[in-house]
């Protein structure tokens, strides 16, 4: 449904925009409908850049959206009218999601007289309660309050209940979950992994690993803008490959092994893979030479090419930055 | 403050869902102002500051119908204090201090409205246009702030005035407000530039609302008691330097205000003759009424931000 082929993006900085920052390098994912894929990545991995790119919210400096065989990488403001009433975001800070002057009713209402003009008062208000409901929300408790007097997790399903008004397709949450707490967090994973029974593929942006790996169905793991690992989110977590996948893993501890468990058995992995570089290998393997990255089959450069290492599992080499040395060389 | 408080609670709730249910449309934005108006009428500040402020307009519009004298005339014995024929005294040379004193509150008025609100449809709208937009618009709107804030706006206005020669009450508010606008356009920029990185306004956009829309919905309501007191100070300062330019002998012609009284009493000594009835009420009425906009000012900080308000 939703495909970033080799997406781009380029700020320019220094005193007069002479350096460039390369906050995401040639990213290449998809989406199905009924899915989720999260984007997994420390701060300034460029996570929630790709996200705002998805919602043209941020431009792309190069590479290609496609949604649904159309591209839409750039969209003029009638083609994106068009494009958020099937691709819709929340974000992370639910209290800055809402104008704190107004009631939070009137993010619905500013919905209402964008897209439904002519949809009559008491129709709306029955889908308002509809949609509030599937977030399990009552509408009474909500309607007619201030930002400040909810919760941020009432604010959140409230905001997720507002993309499902637009009957959308796909749903980008940039971090919806990291600003709530224990209780309120599970309510809204298990909202997302409802919607995704209905058909609805998510974009799940987050920090948080044991997030990543309880709802998605694929992940996309990110490091300073270029994807270094993607593919089935099992495949993933079980058998981490690339060296910074590896150290992301060891570091979330695990509810059913002690810490002694987890380092002798990443241990063992990093001693089986220290030196060596998957990618490269199975370039070689194509009949590739180390050294001809320029001359790569598609046109992407090694530093943020990746490879199928396992069916449904992607590696890209194993130097960390896009511009650092691999490893194997 | 505490009496409003059981209103506030249920009461309106059961309003506005009342509202909702019974209007087919616009029901909600007549609620929100009906819900303005109900917290403006009941703060203090808003209240003292629009009586004093809106009887002096009053005063000023309605005053001139009522009155014996014309602004000029020679009406009565010279430097008269006040008495029951002429309430504020006479000048020196016998005109009517209050009739000069209401006519001249209605160009007062015109000059700080007419001057404020030239200064703030242009400063506001350079500002929020740079600071919503920015690269290259924002670069090329704040060089045109900056080298209307370099002009010495004053001694421009002096040689305007003296130049063209065009001597009336709205070409001279119009000077004023031409010239003072770029203070507002780089505070409105500066505060749009953050409340654009907010998420409310990316969730406006993904709403599929145009960017008027987003200044005027999203942006402009987060500055509304800010925006207020740029015009209150636009007003004071309008009027300020209308005094200041009758004082100099560049103001109207053919018509008073408050600054032109101060400018004559001080030309013809008023404050050594003793004769305070000529330039106190001019002072003190442009006081009274920059002060109450003032206080007017706090009082709606307080309406139209529902976290400062007392309930």
């Amino acid at each position: 449904m939703l495909t970033l082929d080799r997406l781009d993006k380029v700020y320019k900085t220094g005193t007069f925009g002479t350096s460039d920052l390369h906050a995401v390098r040639q990213v290449s994912l998809d989406v199905r409908r009924g899915e989720v894929v999260s984007l997994i990545g420390e701060s300034g991995s460029g996570k929630s850049t790709i996200g705002k790119m998805v919602l043209h919210l941020l431009d792309s400096s190069g590479g290609t959206i496609t949604f649904d065989g159309r591209d839409v990488t750039s969209l003029g403001f009638r083609e994106r009218r068009e494009y958020y009433r099937r691709v819709q975001g929340v974000f992370q800070d639910p209290f800055s999601s809402f104008n704190p002057i107004f009631k939070v009713d009137r993010t619905f209402e500013t919905l209402r007289r964008s897209y439904f003009p002519r949809v009559s008062s008491s129709d709306w208000r029955g889908r308002l309660e509809e949609a509030l409901g599937a977030v399990s929300l009552q509408p009474g408790d909500i309607l007619g309050k201030f930002p400040h007097q909810l919760s941020g997790g009432q604010l959140q399903r409230l905001l997720i209940a507002r993309a499902l008004l637009l009957d959308i397709d796909l749903l980008v949450a940039d971090e919806i979950i990291s600003m709530l707490d224990a209780s309120t967090r599970i309510d809204v994973l298990n909202l997302l992994v409802e919607l995704k029974s209905r058909g609805l593929g998510i974009l799940f942006v987050t920090h948080d690993l044991s997030l990543g790996n309880y709802v998605s169905d694929r992940v996309v793991i990110l490091y300073k803008g270029r994807v270094v690992e993607r593919g089935v989110t099992s495949a993933v977590f079980d058998d981490p490959l690339h060296p910074y996948t590896r150290d992301l893993l060891a570091s979330v501890p695990h509810l059913d092994r002690t810490w002694e468990d987890v380092e002798a058995e990443e241990a063992e992995r990093s001693a089986n893979l220290a030196g060596r570089c998957l990618y490269h290998e199975a370039l070689a393997a194509q009949g590739r030479a180390f050294g001809e990255e320029a001359e790569a089959a598609d046109g992407v450069p090694d530093g943020v090419g990746l490879v199928e290492h396992t069916p449904g599992h992607f590696v890209g080499c194993f130097r960390l930055a896009a511009d650092d040395d691999c490893p194997a060389a | 403050m505490t009496a409003t408080q059981p209103t506030t609670g249920p009461g309106t709730e059961t309003a506005d869902q009342a509202a909702v249910a019974a209007a087919p449309s616009g029901a909600r934005a007549g609620g929100d102002l009906r819900e303005t108006l109900y917290f403006a009428l009941r703060n203090p500040k808003v209240l003292v500051g629009g009586v004093v402020v809106l009887g002096f307009l009053v005063l000023g519009l309605v005053g001139p119908s009522f009155l014996r004298y014309a602004p000029m005339d020679y009406a009565g014995p010279p430097m008269a204090p006040p008495s029951a024929d002429f309430p504020l005294g006479t000048t020196t040379f016998g005109q009517d201090v209050f009739a000069q004193f209401v006519a001249g509150l209605r160009s007062t008025f015109l000059v700080g409205v007419l001057g404020g609100a030239v200064a703030a449809v242009i400063g506001m709208t350079i500002g929020f246009v740079a600071g919503y937009r920015g690269g290259l618009i924002d670069e090329l709107l704040n060089m045109l702030t900056n080298v209307v804030l370099v002009i010495p706006g004053f001694v421009v206005l002096v040689i305007l005035n003296a130049y063209l020669g065009v001597r009336s009450v709205p070409m001279q508010a119009l000077y004023i407000g031409v010239f003072s606008w770029p203070w507002v356009a780089r505070a409105v920029r500066s505060q749009t530039l953050s409340l654009r990185s907010r998420d409310f306004i990316d969730l406006a956009r993904l709403s599929g609302v145009g960017v008027g829309t987003i200044l005027r919905r999203e942006v402009a309501p987060n500055m509304y008691s800010y925006l207020f007191m740029t015009f209150v100070l636009l007003f004071g300062g309008s009027i300020l330097t209308a005094a200041s330019l009758d004082f100099i002998g560049l103001g109207p012609t053919n018509a008073m205000s408050l600054g032109l009284m101060m400018n004559q009493a001080v030309q013809w000594s008023a404050l050594h003759l003793g004769l305070w009835w000529w330039f106190v009420p001019p002072g003190l009425g442009i006081t009274l009424i920059v002060g109450s906009l003032y206080i007017m000012n706090v009082g709606l900080d307080e309406v139209f931000n529902p976290k400062l308000r007392e309930t």
